[in-house]
């Protein structure tokens, strides 16, 4: 069978199954979030841009926000037949693009993102089996759904497996 | 404010707001370098967050972004962006080499270049201040080589906040035939556009 790349863009979320991958390209701040079940039966990634949802959100995206984007993900996988207890995560972005001297939040963005990340996924009780978050470099994500691998991609601090 | 509530009317003085900046900022870098350099007609666009990343191309591109705070006067950010064959064009002919192709920039060239953003960045912001009659100040560069997308993400995470569209100026620029693209990037925050659009006689009603 070919196995297709699936390609989640920003503040977007994506269900896979296998022999099909999830890809996001060109992470910085944001931070790819990859909830697979540990038969490796299906997975999907949400790109997370901001750590919380404001009170007013009538009409906007809810995948961009860490709190909103990874419980619809959850949900989602759920509707597809997710057992709670069998669901797996990795995680990787939430890097810090550009240094300023000036105290500027939108470029800490980043560090909130990953402390987000982790606090839902912790609420959710979904371990998150390997990371690789922070720095100051971008990153493509790709999650190989049949082996449960994520290959982080970046430029001049060289590819992984995790 | 609301970015779906900007009409016509609002991205024609946004057009003439960047073009006039970048006019500005243009002749400052003919100066510097000695050479011819024209402009091409600044685009305002209102982009949806998955559009943003592959401006440029692929997302994955290598780029170099030059990256300002504006920490006076209006709340926001100014983003260079250069290709890496312009950036490394541009540091050459600041340098007075021949141009050869794209190399790995050392700190001594990095420094170069975010200097011409920094010259580039203040020309804009001057032209602006003046335009507008409020005081404009920025802060000192910082500079990244790195994937297009996640350098354009900086941007789009500000606009982010408070709504699903972003809303970019952007320039691009010529030098001869070695046309040097350059990409400036006007990011006010949403107070800030309504400010700015203020000084105009233009108001945006709304949150």
């Amino acid at each position: 069978m070919e196995s297709k790349l699936v390609r989640v863009g920003m503040a977007d979320m994506k269900i896979a199954y296998p022999p099909d991958k999830l890809v996001t390209v060109g992470l910085g701040s944001c931070v790819g979030v990859i909830i697979y079940d540990m038969n490796h039966e299906f997975a999907g990634m949400v790109h997370i841009m901001l750590p919380k949802s404001k009170e007013n959100m009538a009409g906007q995206n809810i995948y961009k926000f860490a709190d909103t984007g990874i419980y619809a993900l959850y949900n989602n996988l759920i509707k597809i037949g997710a057992q709670k207890n069998k669901l797996l995560s990795k995680i990787a972005g939430g890097a810090q693009m550009f240094t300023l001297k000036s105290n500027n939040d939108v470029l800490k963005i980043g560090r909130r993102n990953v402390d987000a990340v982790k606090c839902i996924l912790n609420e959710l009780n979904i371990p998150i089996i390997s990371e690789d978050v922070g720095g100051n470099y971008g990153r493509t994500i790709e999650f190989d759904i049949e082996h449960g691998t994520l290959n982080v991609k970046t430029i001049g601090f060289g590819e992984k497996s995790i | 404010m609301d970015i779906d509530k900007i009409n016509e009317m609002v991205l024609d003085i946004l057009k003439e707001v960047s073009n006039i900046g970048s006019g500005n900022a243009i002749t400052s870098l003919a100066k510097i370098v000695g050479k011819r350099i024209n402009m091409n007609v600044p685009q305002v666009r209102i982009l949806e967050l998955n559009e943003v990343t592959d401006i440029l191309g692929s997302a994955e591109t290598e780029v170099c972004g030059v990256y300002f705070d504006i920490i006076e006067g209006l709340d926001g950010n100014i983003l260079f962006i250069f290709p890496m064959n312009s950036a490394c064009y541009l540091v050459d002919m600041l340098m007075n080499r021949p141009y050869n192709g794209i190399y790995h920039l050392n700190e001594i060239e990095l420094s170069a270049l975010s200097e011409i953003g920094n010259i580039l960045a203040g020309s804009y912001i001057t032209a602006l201040s003046t335009l507008i009659n409020i005081k404009l100040l920025i802060s000192p560069p910082a500079i990244s080589i790195d994937m297009a997308g996640a350098l354009l993400s900086v941007p789009a995470v500000s606009f982010g906040e408070v709504s699903d569209k972003v809303l970019f100026i952007q320039t691009s620029f010529i030098e001869g035939e070695n046309n040097v693209d350059g990409y400036f990037f006007l990011i006010p925050q949403i107070d800030s556009l309504n400010k700015l659009l203020k000084a105009f006689g233009v108001e945006i009603n709304g949150k």
